[in-house]
């Protein structure tokens, strides 16, 4: 509200003072009308962000987690005739994994090597760059990624490669506070695109490679000081801690490096954690690993745990549950779906954590059994070994980091899936601070060749998939799903694929010329409907001719 | 004074690692455990290209061969891996974006493993290598599909190199059974190129048949060269049909059709000239 307060800073008296000077008056009636087009984005907004379909203002969309835009201007009839509108060069190479933010006109992301900038949304053209200088002995895992930007107030929030939290002025992205998360030297990093709720930035760590001890943080949003820290490895005393052998628990991994989602009817933050550390040895770290591989229930206010879901007990396979989790209503039902990793699509109530439906919605032969809960559960033959041996999902997953999406209107969850399997195997490796920390490795195993990439329709409550397309190789894409009764999508290919909610059938394609690493989201500008992607080194967006 | 000294320390050990790095001898050589730490860092840092056991991958050599392109020594090799071969595809240490890189004893201990993992052959082989060109451009028919330093055919892939990157057993199983290791493309933030050499038979709207080895495709386009080597440029939705397979183009050469005596004066052509 600071910034707004500043500009329009008594607009009663203002009115009181116009009768006086017609200039006061000029400016109040600015803030009338004005100004409420680029206003604050406060909490009350972001709550309501389905009311405000023109702007997308978290990294999926809103607090449900379910990447659907309620925009139809673009939709199943005129969807084949949509052109590219504009493209933006960041200038970075490699993986663009930035998910674009749109406040009233003014387009927000993030580029490799920790640059963020501001567009103007109808052209693209650049109004301010920010980039971090890094230091070279960063320790990220795959690649100087970024996957996007949290706005809340007069401020955008990026989580940086050297295990920052800093807050830039949205309107010329200066840096207005810097704070220290953890030790980069460590292995701690930040890759994930920052949640803003309440008056809150919450952010979860990246370093599962590296035994780092994970955490998700949150920072007061105007000062940056750290208001909680939940760290996802219990310590000594606390519950779960006995599910650690020895001191592992110390270096145990279980990362939080993909964006959560906020139940504000209960004020509940859900938040998915990654692979305990080492992720391919289980020796020496003996028992269930809480809470890696798990989706947690936190207090918003002060980050404290109401319950938590753990789909991979003491996972050996690098399979993070850290997809995002997306909130479905179902009649009286409060349900959160997650299509996971380890190959399951589950269904989860989330008043109590309890699981409701676990199903196979990819390629695997890890587990070929269910506990009393429901959860499929790891047979004996699926551990890895010396010599190594193949299991399915590999370890890139069924599904990883790339968003999923859920229409309202067909009732159906997309996500980007890939059947792949691995020869993982193992060995014993010492802990050293900084170091990668996997107990051995993993590769590709020729058995499942050739490597089958889709983009998959599942139904929520029968966890039956209703239609998939092949695509020619895996894609590291997400998806959007919009009320126009499309899906969105990208390919390992550089092409931007509309497909028809429904079916699945596309409807038109667009070659970008660089690999799709990143999830799609739409906006409006001047009620002119967009679908913004990242792709190769640029952010490109289509509309309609 | 007391930064002075600090600053001194720091360069006299940097010295002394960079005299460590240079030395010619392996401090781990023949060291069985060495070598078993080598093998697993080899898996997590080379596999992904030199593949498992160090039998070559889709990119990356053969590193069984005792014969090596760009290394002779342990130094060589210390050298190779620390700071990448310029002009190729392999990368200094540290520099894939995953992390601060391989340690010098974790390097010594891959030098190990490789070695450990060496098969013996002798540096010339066995075949006549001047007969083997004769065949390979004349008789055998090689360079209809193939090339070698800028000559032969289209079709199939470049062998100029492929001498000096596979071992001998590979070469003779490739003629032998052409289908049973069919490229693999890199797929992910490795994919470079593609090509698989699939072989794809494409039935236009006119039907007209179009059969060949695809160049590239995506979801809605294929770029097929065919046996003529014309590339034709085609869009999915267009073509009546459409169809690839995983068995070669290439002929299988059986020792009815190329004798064991002639296969290996191919190969000792191919190994010439890929020693160079």
């Amino acid at each position: 509200m600071k910034g707004w307060t500043l500009r329009c800073f008594g607009w009663r008296s203002a009115f009181s003072a116009a009768r006086r000077f017609p200039l006061t008056l000029f400016i109040a009636l600015q803030c009338l009308f004005i100004l409420p087009a680029h206003a604050q984005v406060t909490f009350n907004r972001l709550l309501n962000s389905t009311k405000e379909p023109q702007n997308w203002m978290t990294y999926s969309g809103d607090y449900s987690g379910k990447r659907f835009s309620a925009l139809d201007q673009i939709n199943l009839k005129n969807a084949p005739t949509m052109a590219a509108k504009w493209v933006y060069q960041t200038g970075a190479t490699g993986k663009l994994e930035t998910t674009p933010l749109v406040v009233d006109g003014i387009l927000y992301a993030t580029a490799q090597d920790d640059r963020a900038f501001a567009l103007d949304a109808r052209t693209g053209r650049p109004i301010w760059m920010y980039q971090r200088q890094i230091p070279t002995d960063i320790r990220p895992c795959c690649g100087h990624v970024n996957r996007g930007l949290a706005i809340l107030g007069d401020k955008v929030f990026l989580g940086t490669l050297d295990a920052h939290v800093i807050a830039l002025d949205a309107k010329t992205g200066n840096v207005v506070w810097d704070v220290v998360a953890a030790d980069y030297r460590a292995g701690h990093s930040f890759t994930v695109a920052p949640l803003a709720v309440k008056n809150l930035v919450v952010i979860g760590v990246s370093g599962g490679e590296y035994g780092v001890r994970g955490f998700i943080d949150a920072y007061d949003a105007e000062t940056g000081v750290r208001k909680w820290r939940f760290y996802t490895v219990p310590g000594t005393g606390e519950p779960g801690h006995d599910t650690w052998e020895g001191d592992s628990w110390k270096v145990g991994g279980a990362p939080a490096w993909n964006t959560g989602t906020y139940d504000a009817s209960t004020n509940q933050i859900f938040w998915p954690t990654g692979n305990p550390a080492p992720s391919n040895r289980g020796e020496g770290r003996a028992g269930d690993n809480l809470y890696s591989n798990s989706l947690l229930a936190l207090n918003a206010d002060i980050g404290k745990l109401n319950w938590y879901f753990q789909f991979t007990r003491h996972d050996e396979h690098d399979w993070d549950a850290t997809q995002v989790p997306v909130m479905i209503d179902s009649g009286d039902k409060h349900l959160i779906a997650q299509a996971n990793r380890n190959g399951f699509f589950y269904v989860i109530d989330r008043s109590t954590g309890k699981l409701i439906s676990a199903t196979a919605y990819g390629k695997t032969t890890w587990s070929d059994a269910k506990d009393s809960e429901g959860r499929p559960v790891a047979n004996k033959e699926a551990s890895p070994t010396l010599e190594g041996h193949t299991v399915c999902p590999g370890a890139l997953g069924t599904t990883n980091f790339m968003a999923p999406a859920y229409d309202p209107q067909t009732s159906l969850f997309y996500v980007t899936a890939r059947d792949q399997c691995d020869i993982f195997s193992t060995a014993p490796q010492p802990y050293e601070a900084g170091h990668a920390y996997y107990g051995s490795a993993y590769f590709p195993s020729e058995e499942g060749r050739p490597y089958l990439g889709f983009l998959k329709a599942i139904d929520p409550a029968t966890g039956e998939v209703k239609w998939k397309f092949q695509h020619t190789s895996p894609t590291w894409s997400g998806v959007l799903s919009t009320a126009g009764g499309l899906v969105f999508s990208g390919d390992a290919e550089g092409n931007f694929i509309a497909f028809d909610a429904s079916s699945g059938k596309p409807l038109w394609h667009f070659q970008m010329g660089g690999a799709v690493y990143a999830a799609p989201m739409a906006f409006a500008v001047d009620g002119k409907e967009y679908v913004a992607i990242a792709a190769g080194s640029a952010i490109y967006a289509f509309g309609l001719p | 004074m007391l930064k002075l000294s600090y600053a001194a320390v720091i360069v006299f050990l940097a010295l002394d690692l960079a005299a460590c790095a240079a030395d010619d001898r392996n401090p781990l050589a023949g060291d069985a455990k060495a070598a078993k730490a080598g093998e697993y860092e080899f898996r997590i840092n080379c596999a992904l290209c030199h593949g498992l056991g160090a039998r070559g991958g889709g990119r990356g050599p053969d590193l069984t061969r005792a014969v090596k392109k760009h290394t002779h020594s342990d130094a060589d090799m210390f050298q190779v891996i620390s700071n990448g071969i310029a002009g190729t595809a392999m990368p200094a240490n540290g520099t894939n974006g995953q992390g601060v890189g391989m340690t010098d004893e974790e390097i010594w201990q891959i030098i190990t493993y490789i070695r450990s993992q060496e098969v013996k052959a002798p540096a010339q082989a066995a075949g006549n290598a001047a007969h083997g060109k004769d065949l390979f451009y004349g008789d055998a028919n090689c360079s209809l599909c193939h090339m070698v330093e800028g000559k032969g055919g289209r079709l199939g892939p470049d062998l100029t190199g492929v001498g000096g990157s596979r071992t001998h057993e590979a070469l003779v199983d490739s003629v032998r059974n052409p289908s049973r290791r069919l490229a693999w493309g890199l797929t992910e933030s490795t994919k470079e190129f593609p090509q698989e050499y699939e072989s794809v038979t494409a039935i236009t709207a006119g039907g007209k048949e179009i059969k060949g080895v695809t160049l590239n495709e995506d979801s809605f386009s294929v770029q097929i060269m065919d046996v003529n080597e014309q590339i034709h440029l085609l869009e999915k939705d267009k073509l009546r049909s459409f169809q690839k397979s995983r068995a070669s183009a290439m002929p299988k050469y059986g020792a009815d059709v190329l004798s064991d005596k002639d296969l290996e004066d191919i190969v000792a052509y191919l190994t010439s000239v890929g020693a160079k």
